[in-house]
């Protein structure tokens, strides 16, 4: 109980963040026509793609030797790319239909 | 010097996803918004690999990161290329389930690195690890069965009992994610961590398994938000600020989202994740009890006749388009209709499909222009002056069991209402039931008539038959 305390006390910049963005996320979707649903949660989708900065930062600090971390990691490095390049293309070539006809 | 850059770089990242995700939610801007989150994105990724550092020491590993980099965009970006309109939303639950399975694997190596370095590990970092591990394995497995059962290679599942055994596994994991993380039994740590994440694993499955096709984009929204929050635990773990609020925001917005999806078909979440258990059997149930009354079937030629002759028409497609690629036909026979002079708009239900919007994209693929889209408000207010619905591959979202009958499964959730129209011309491919599993009393409306037949095929003859009127 006092470890969690004191973890919230140490983090509590970043219970403000998170309050906040969630907050933010609610603020920013509640006024979505719902023609953009689908493209909006891809972009969404390609946004928790974050994910491979930590997939980056496990590569990068993994010792040479230790072949399990450097296997897992490459694994995930190639995972988060594909999740982050993946939807990032994919929610492009939704939009790019709604442009080319908007005249 | 450097760590401030890349503070500053985070920063940035950070705004870009936000002023991205402000962007996507209006038409205009939504393509600009989502090039500004990935110019963000990539920012953010190339930041941490030159300017990341922990004390003194940078990171290392370099050619293994690039070459990982180079695979995982060669490949998305040939897959994102590749995939058909009609396949988009399962390839977004795959994109989904890698995130997912990304933010497992972090977890995985943390925990690993933690028993090596020895000594206690701090219950913060352990709770953010442990959660980041069922949260993205749920994610993953979840979102793969989603994959699958949009393409169809796996069937709805469910056994009797099934959500108390779900409840279970999911109270089994909450127990051990409590003892791993309280420490109370040292010696077992690393094996309570793999027993953890295969329970999570096997609950990701069962979770989504006997949720009914219909219902995927929801679910597929819901492990969207999910995996938000499993990239947020990654943040937590790093102190990294980009990751959090990226994380955090797919979250909440993905929540968000995944209600006004549920609001949309006029049910709760609690009812799309409970009700489909036992649900299929009560409404199968149901629909076998109605009348199974006389339709009336009519031919290409009279399609034809009844819609070069209309004043204005009024399509209304759903997943059977879709399933056609019946997409581009669909537009021309529009063109040829408009030559004439008809009036033709499309009526778009929030749920056509098997995402919202579903169709918006399917259609603009099509070239088919943005006005023409009535959303379903306005598509009900002018059915009435509408001589002729051709409805394409569309069943539930124009029952009018959903306005009528209180024992139906989709009592309640508005529809469009096709029958204020003066002739409805339902194309299906046979009489069976809709993703529903319901009877639909339209088809054997007095006004309606079938043209049975592959909406890509049937559209072809009727264009043909059009050119000819």
């Amino acid at each position: 109980m006092e470890a969690i305390w004191a973890f919230i006390q140490q983090h509590i910049d970043i219970f403000y963040i998170v309050i906040l963005s969630i907050f933010l996320g609610i603020e920013v979707i509640s006024r979505v026509p719902s023609v953009l649903h689908t493209p909006l949660m891809s972009g969404a989708n390609a946004i928790h793609g974050v994910v491979i900065i930590g997939a980056i930062i496990v590569m990068g600090k993994a010792e040479p030797g230790n072949y399990v971390a450097l296997i897992l990691g490459f694994l995930a490095v190639i995972l988060g790319t594909l999740n982050v390049v993946g939807g990032f293309v994919v929610t492009d070539r939704m939009l790019e239909m709604f442009k080319q006809k908007k005249k | 010097m450097q760590d401030s850059l890349l503070s500053i770089i985070y920063l940035v990242g950070s705004v870009t996803f936000i002023i991205g995700l402000k962007m996507l939610s209006a038409p205009t801007t939504a393509r600009k918004g989502n090039l500004v989150a990935a110019a963000g994105m990539a920012l953010a990724v190339f930041g941490t690999i030159f300017l990341y550092r922990e004390g003194d020491t940078r990171l290392h590993n370099y050619g293994w990161i690039f070459s990982a980099l180079v695979i995982g965009s060669v490949v998305g970006v040939l897959a994102a290329k590749k995939v058909k309109m009609t396949a988009m939303p399962e390839m977004v639950s795959m994109f989904n389930g890698m995130g997912g399975a990304c933010a497992g694997l972090i977890s995985i190596i943390e925990f690993n690195h933690m028993q090596h370095a020895g000594g206690a590990a701090s219950v913060g970092m352990l709770l953010t690890i442990v959660l980041g591990l069922i949260i993205g394995s749920v994610s993953f497995a979840g979102s793969i069965i989603a994959w699958g059962k949009l393409n169809g290679k796996i069937k709805d599942k469910s056994f009797s009992g099934q959500h108390i055994f779900n409840l279970l596994i999911l109270g089994v994991i909450v127990v051990i994610a409590a003892v791993l993380v309280g420490q109370f039994v040292p010696n077992l740590q690393t094996t309570l961590f793999y027993v953890l994440t295969a329970l999570a694993l096997v609950y990701g499955i069962l979770f989504v398994l006997p949720i009914g096709g219909a219902d995927m984009p929801v679910v597929i929204s819901l492990l969207n938000s999910f995996t938000g929050v499993a990239a947020a635990c990654g943040g937590f773990l790093y102190n990294n600020p980009v990751m959090l609020t990226g994380g955090i925001l797919v979250g909440s917005a993905g929540t968000i989202l995944t209600i006004l999806m549920c609001k949309a078909m006029n049910r709760s979440l609690k009812n799309v994740l409970i009700g489909s258990f036992g649900g299929g059997s009560g409404s199968s149930a149901g629909g076998g009890a109605q009348q199974q009354g006389n339709y009336k079937e009519i031919s290409i030629n009279d399609t034809a006749v009844l819609l070069a002759y209309a004043n204005k028409v009024m399509i209304v497609p759903g997943y059977g388009l879709a399933v056609a690629q019946a997409q581009h036909v669909c537009h021309e026979l529009e063109s040829l209709l408009e030559e004439r002079g008809v009036e033709v708009k499309y009526a778009i239900h929030p749920v056509a499909g098997r995402m919202p919007g579903h169709m918006n994209v399917l259609l603009a693929e099509a070239d088919v222009s943005y006005d023409k889209l009535l959303e379903m408000e306005q598509a009900n207010s002018e059915f009435a002056t509408t001589d002729a619905v051709l409805i394409l591959g569309a069943n539930d979202v124009v029952n009018p069991a959903a306005k009528t009958d209180p024992g139906s499964p989709i009592y309640g959730m508005p529809i469009l209402e096709v029958e204020k129209a003066k002739a409805v011309i339902v194309n299906k491919r046979s009489m069976k039931p809709g993703y529903a599993g319901i009877e639909n009393e339209l088809f054997f409306q007095p006004k309606t008539s079938m043209l049975f037949g592959d909406a890509k095929q049937v559209l072809q003859q009727l264009a043909t038959e059009i050119k000819q009127v």
